[in-house]
């Protein structure tokens, strides 16, 4: 059947235009919570599927993403857009880009180490400083813990003790 | 049971997310309570996004509620237009905040269970309840952490903290007795491969909670006489006022829509 509708690919451009409301330097798609794009019959109309996994579980950015999702491929002609709440697998930080954690070192806020804690692990309390937390500014890893949530769910606030700037570092969640 | 509660088309699921949902946004209210009054800035950032957290959890499980009820109610009807008698969270999250020992100590006790719980419902039969609680259960990793290192702090601080954690901790310990006592409706749901065995999570929580009081030079109360209650609807004084409290715009304004 031939159809007059974009192509997935185009599709997920398209979306990779869309900032994190909370992070506008990083797109939702550097976050990694867009996790599938595919057209299908809906009661005999066509209708682009999202499926959307949410980062943390009270965070109110998502309320914004998904009218911004439904927004922007609106004015793309897709009037029919249907979104897939996702919450399994669970997000993690594991899925962040690396260009989107080059973004956010560029935008001063310290991307997260590559892995996320495991929450099956046993509690440890000291587990909370991430060793690889580093000054976005002067690049140096002499940093302090000073709160372990910040202006957002997602980031705690340290110190720089080479620089003494404070900074927000995303955690690895 | 009360009439609503045994309308709906699985009785023991409904009660059972109900539980879950209470209890995260019952804790969720009372630390929201804390906005703009925190000790220090940092903590008052920590509170409020503790307390986003388990309001977003209490969210998913009740709308989960809702569906399985079958009638139509969602998270907000659910939460903004039930009263007391039909609350279901365990006893310990109405409790009063208190000075910041007793948030601390009511914290600490909670969000230790609280993680085992949900590393135990990650493995529910119930693919829904499944995900929820694997979800919950990396922010609550997150939680559990801090309130420890808060003990740790108050315990081995100054004479005046570590008497006040000390008496928070033994004012909130009689009301833990009801994290690890299963029902006739936690049974059903075991059974059914849903929920998991309460009783089992007593040696770990029981494990990692002494050895924090330990580290923190504090004596771990022993176990007596528990309060119960807070599952089968029977609250404290308390609850009535954070309900009139949260529940008073949805109910004066019932058009109103977020």
């Amino acid at each position: 059947m031939v159809r007059d509708e974009p192509a997935i690919a185009e599709i997920w451009t398209w979306l990779g235009e869309i900032p994190d409301p909370e992070i506008p330097a990083i797109s939702i798609l550097d976050l990694g919570i867009v996790r599938d794009v595919s057209w299908s019959d809906d009661e005999g109309e066509r209708a682009l599927h999202v499926a959307i996994t949410p980062t943390y579980s009270g965070c109110p950015a998502i309320r914004a993403i998904e009218r911004e999702i439904v927004r922007l491929l609106g004015t793309r002609g897709i009037a029919r857009v249907a979104l897939d709440v996702r919450l399994a697998p669970a997000w993690t930080t594991d899925w962040l880009s690396i260009a989107g954690r080059e973004k956010l070192r560029d935008y001063g806020i310290s991307p997260p180490r590559a892995r996320a804690i495991d929450p099956n692990a046993p509690i440890d309390l000291t587990s909370f400083v991430d060793e690889r937390a580093a000054c976005p500014r002067c690049g140096s890893s002499a940093v302090e813990l000073v709160s372990r949530f910040g202006s957002t769910p997602c980031k705690a606030l340290y110190r720089c003790t080479a620089c003494r700037e404070p900074f927000d570092h995303f955690k690895a969640h | 049971m009360s009439g609503p509660l045994s309308e709906a088309r699985d009785a023991a699921l409904f009660v059972f997310l109900l539980r879950l949902g209470d209890s995260a946004l019952v804790l969720g209210q009372r630390l929201a309570g804390w906005t703009a009054h925190g000790p220090a800035l940092e903590e008052d950032l920590a509170l409020t996004n503790v307390a986003l957290d388990l309001v977003g959890h209490a969210r998913m499980w009740l709308d989960y509620a809702g569906e399985v009820e079958g009638r139509g109610r969602d998270a907000d009807r659910l939460a903004y237009f039930r009263d007391q008698s039909e609350y279901r969270n365990v006893l310990l999250v109405e409790r009063p905040n208190g000075n910041y020992a007793d948030t601390t100590a009511r914290q600490f006790l909670f969000d230790t269970w609280h993680l085992y719980l949900l590393q135990a419902l990650g493995a529910s039969r119930d693919e829904r309840i499944s995900a929820i609680a694997s979800k919950a259960a990396r922010e609550a990793a997150y939680h559990v952490r801090r309130s420890g290192d808060w003990v740790l702090r108050l315990g081995d601080g100054t004479e005046t903290s570590h008497a006040r954690i000390q008496a928070a901790i033994g004012d909130a310990w009689p009301y833990t007795g009801e994290f690890f006592a299963p029902d006739a409706v936690d049974d059903e749901l075991l059974a059914r491969g849903v929920a998991c065995d309460l009783r089992a999570l007593y040696t770990p929580w029981d494990a990692h909670v002494s050895r924090v009081l330990q580290d923190a030079t504090l004596t771990r109360p022993d176990d007596g006489w528990m309060h119960a209650g807070g599952k089968t609807g029977k609250h404290t004084e308390a609850l009535g006022y954070l309900l009139a409290e949260m529940q008073s715009v949805a109910r004066s304004v019932t058009a109103a829509r977020w």
